[in-house]
């Protein structure tokens, strides 16, 4: 029943034909607006806006968004004359069929690029979409490996994906635990069971092993789930050293103040791409619950001045500066620089200007961008850990700005 | 993994989950076993209320507890006035006609729920929702303690109900001998009607003690009332103590296998216990008495 919204009904056929023709008619006199005026890009903002992930979603918007009045407030596209962004902004309802039913609108509307997409499962089907129509499609969030493995020329990854977020998390791992002299050797993983936590925690599984850890048990739930009681049992049974949680926001949350309220306190909480563990909206509202826990995950760079404004002026909107907000606004910034370059809207001159991008001018630690079959190769990870009230960078060396505090002090 | 520290503690949990399963449970047998209507609009209802005392709770800041003051007789109201005036009415007392309407009641207050709230999963943060009160060796959160007792509260209201007051009586009346009954004197449209309302009263009272510990979302409600339809079944069709009974059984099994197989297949153990049932004692627990 809860797929009848994604039905074709009679009246949003009439409606999204209508708006066809009138896409098709605008398209044929474009050229006589392109001589008038300086033509608006129009690009296409996909993010699950509603639905289980709707909290991402809107974070992910939020980002792109101010990115967009950004760009336009500065007097827009400089290389195109000034032309402005004109977002179309698409809401994937947290589930794959709706990222793919929003593209196919988006396509229908004619935007030159889609941004965004945040869940993996999300960002594969629809850039799979995207490619039949070789709408260039910048990947936000997503971090499942074969979004850029499918050989698709279309898509591109700004951020980093699991191989390398796991090769981090682990190498960062053993690295805390020796430094901390090899308090921890029995793993926990609980993860979710859609591609992003199955994907992680088959990872997790093949290389703990080889780097001295035991997985004592790896358990899955679905999202949403709205109770824990009964994983932090099993964490109660296991008494392992460390747990591992892979899952979304709401998931993670709940799972962190179930192990509280049943006083379960392992040696560590290390999270790979946590879906709160530094989330600035997690610390705040549970302090306790969120106190020691690690997490390898996205970050902006602390030392570049625009991330810290935006950080500000993120915060001033009563917002919370997650990572769904300035990977976004980079991946914005990313693409205005690639149709700069491409010198309009054209698709294929988009797809070629970003394979071809240098772009250094976002917020993250990366470096100067470049894409290697879809993937951007400086992207990285960080760690990070919640330490009184606030989100500490702990590694790499040269952005921390704390050491990590392991194994969790006794209460 | 057998050992007690995790076995009490996923024992009094399922206990407590399950309450909240026999107290949909409860509206859905009362209906069945008086009118015989298979009432495939009760998750659409405990949807409803769900989302009643979320926006109590989030616009007014009024605790579900108290919701439930105002929305148990609201559904009654509610429950009734569907009975009298519309599934009655439409069904011309036939079971498919029972069945489609109140599948067609589904639909509408779904979608209507869809159309307004859109698909975003919400949930409401009680301060006091992760306190808890320590029983033996397991740490049982507060909202579920309080539903737990409200619903041996309401079960025990529900069975004197039905078993000392007039109307209570004129309900198993019915349900015994439906024209018996007319010829009586008893007003059978108004005793269906009663009779809805109390199962919809149900479904209000449970909405209110989900909400703290639960999400709602347009579909919330039909997770239940899968695991009703086979709590009233388990525990007889009709019977109120079967449905407590049932709602435990279930909650408890549900929780222990889920510590086994996992949360994705913790459902399987219901299932399996349910053919289990239907192969050994086809009539439930206990029987089809009301």
């Amino acid at each position: 029943m809860s797929r009848w919204p994604f039905r074709l009904s009679r009246r949003k056929f009439l409606r999204s034909t209508a708006l066809g023709a009138t896409a098709a008619a605008g398209f044929l006199h474009a050229p006589a607006i392109l001589r008038a005026q300086s033509a608006a890009a129009k690009i296409g903002v996909l993010h699950p806006v509603s639905g289980a992930l709707s909290y991402s979603g809107q974070q992910g918007r939020l980002g792109a968004t101010i990115a967009i009045d950004d760009i336009n407030a500065a007097g827009g596209i400089k290389a195109l004359g000034g032309a402005k962004f004109d977002p179309m902004l698409g809401d994937a309802q947290s589930t794959p069929d709706g990222g793919n039913a929003e593209v196919e609108k988006m396509n229908a509307a004619g935007v030159c690029a889609i941004v965004g997409g945040y869940a993996s499962a999300i960002c594969l089907a629809a850039s799979q979409t995207a490619a039949r129509y070789d709408l260039p499609y910048v990947v936000d969030v997503g971090v499942v490996d074969s979004i850029v493995t499918r050989g698709l020329k279309n898509t591109f990854r700004f951020g980093p994906g699991f191989g390398v977020i796991a090769k981090t998390a682990l190498d960062n791992l053993v690295a805390i635990n020796d430094q901390a002299g090899k308090p921890a050797k029995t793993v926990m993983i609980v993860h979710e069971d859609s591609a992003f936590g199955a994907g992680l925690a088959k990872l997790l599984n093949t290389q703990l092993p080889d780097r001295g850890f035991q997985v004592l048990e790896t358990v899955p739930h679905p999202t949403p789930t709205r109770e824990f009681e009964n994983v932090v049992l099993k964490i109660k049974a296991q008494n392992p050293d460390l747990v591992i949680p892979a899952n979304y926001y709401n998931e993670y949350v709940l799972l962190a103040r179930t192990m509280q309220q049943q006083r379960v306190r392992p040696k560590g909480i290390y999270s790979v791409l946590g879906g709160a563990a530094s989330s600035y909206k997690f610390v705040k509202e549970f302090p306790e619950a969120a106190q020691y826990i690690m997490d390898c995950n996205h970050w902006f760079d602390p030392k570049n001045p625009k991330a810290m404004d935006l950080k500000k002026r993120v915060e001033d909107k009563g917002q919370f500066y997650t990572y769904e907000v300035y990977m976004n606004y980079s991946c914005i910034l990313l693409l205005a620089d690639a149709i700069g370059r491409a010198g309009g809207t054209d698709r294929a001159k988009i797809t070629d200007a970003l394979a071809g991008s240098t772009f250094s001018g976002h917020l993250m630690p990366y470096g100067p961008t470049k894409f290697i079959d879809g993937q951007n190769q400086g992207a990285a990870p960080v760690n990070t850990q919640v330490l009184a009230n606030d989100i500490q960078v702990i590694l790499p060396a040269q952005f921390a700005s704390a050491r990590p505090v392991f194994p969790i002090p006794p209460a | 993994m057998l050992s007690p520290v995790i076995l009490v503690p996923a024992v009094i949990n399922g206990l407590m989950a399950g309450a909240v399963y026999a107290l949909v449970a409860l509206g859905l047998t009362l209906i069945y076993g008086v009118l015989h209507i298979i009432n495939f609009a009760h998750g659409a209802l405990l949807t409803a209320a769900m989302f009643a005392a979320f926006f109590a709770f989030t616009l007014f800041g009024i605790d579900p507890y108290l919701t439930a003051i105002v929305l148990t007789p609201l559904f009654f109201g509610t429950g009734y006035a569907l009975q009298r005036f519309i599934i009655g009415p439409a069904a011309h007392g036939e079971d498919r006609g029972f069945l489609l309407v109140t599948l067609g009641l589904a639909v509408v207050i779904e979608n209507t729920l869809l159309y307004f709230f859109r698909a975003d999963t919400r949930t409401i943060n009680l301060p006091y929702a992760f306190d808890v009160i320590e029983i033996g060796p397991a740490f049982v959160a507060v909202p579920r303690v309080i539903a737990f007792a409200a619903v041996i509260a309401v079960a025990i209201g529900l069975w004197a109900f039905m078993h000392w007051t007039d109307t209570g009586k004129a309900i198993r009346a019915v349900a015994k001998e439906k024209l018996g009954a007319e010829l009586c004197g008893i007003n059978v449209a108004h005793i269906y009607g009663v009779t809805f309302g109390v199962g919809a009263a149900c479904v209000a009272i449970a909405a209110c003690l989900l909400i703290p510990t639960y999400y709602v979302n347009p579909t919330a409600g039909e997770a239940f009332v899968l695991i009703a339809f086979t709590i009233v079944v388990l525990g007889g069709m009709g019977s109120i103590p079967g449905a407590l009974l049932g709602g435990l059984c279930v909650g408890v099994v549900e929780s222990v296998s889920s510590i086994f197989l996992g949360q994705s297949l913790g459902q399987i153990g219901i299932f399996i216990m349910f053919i289990a049932v239907l192969l050994a004692r086809p009539s439930g627990l206990f029987g089809a008495r009301l």
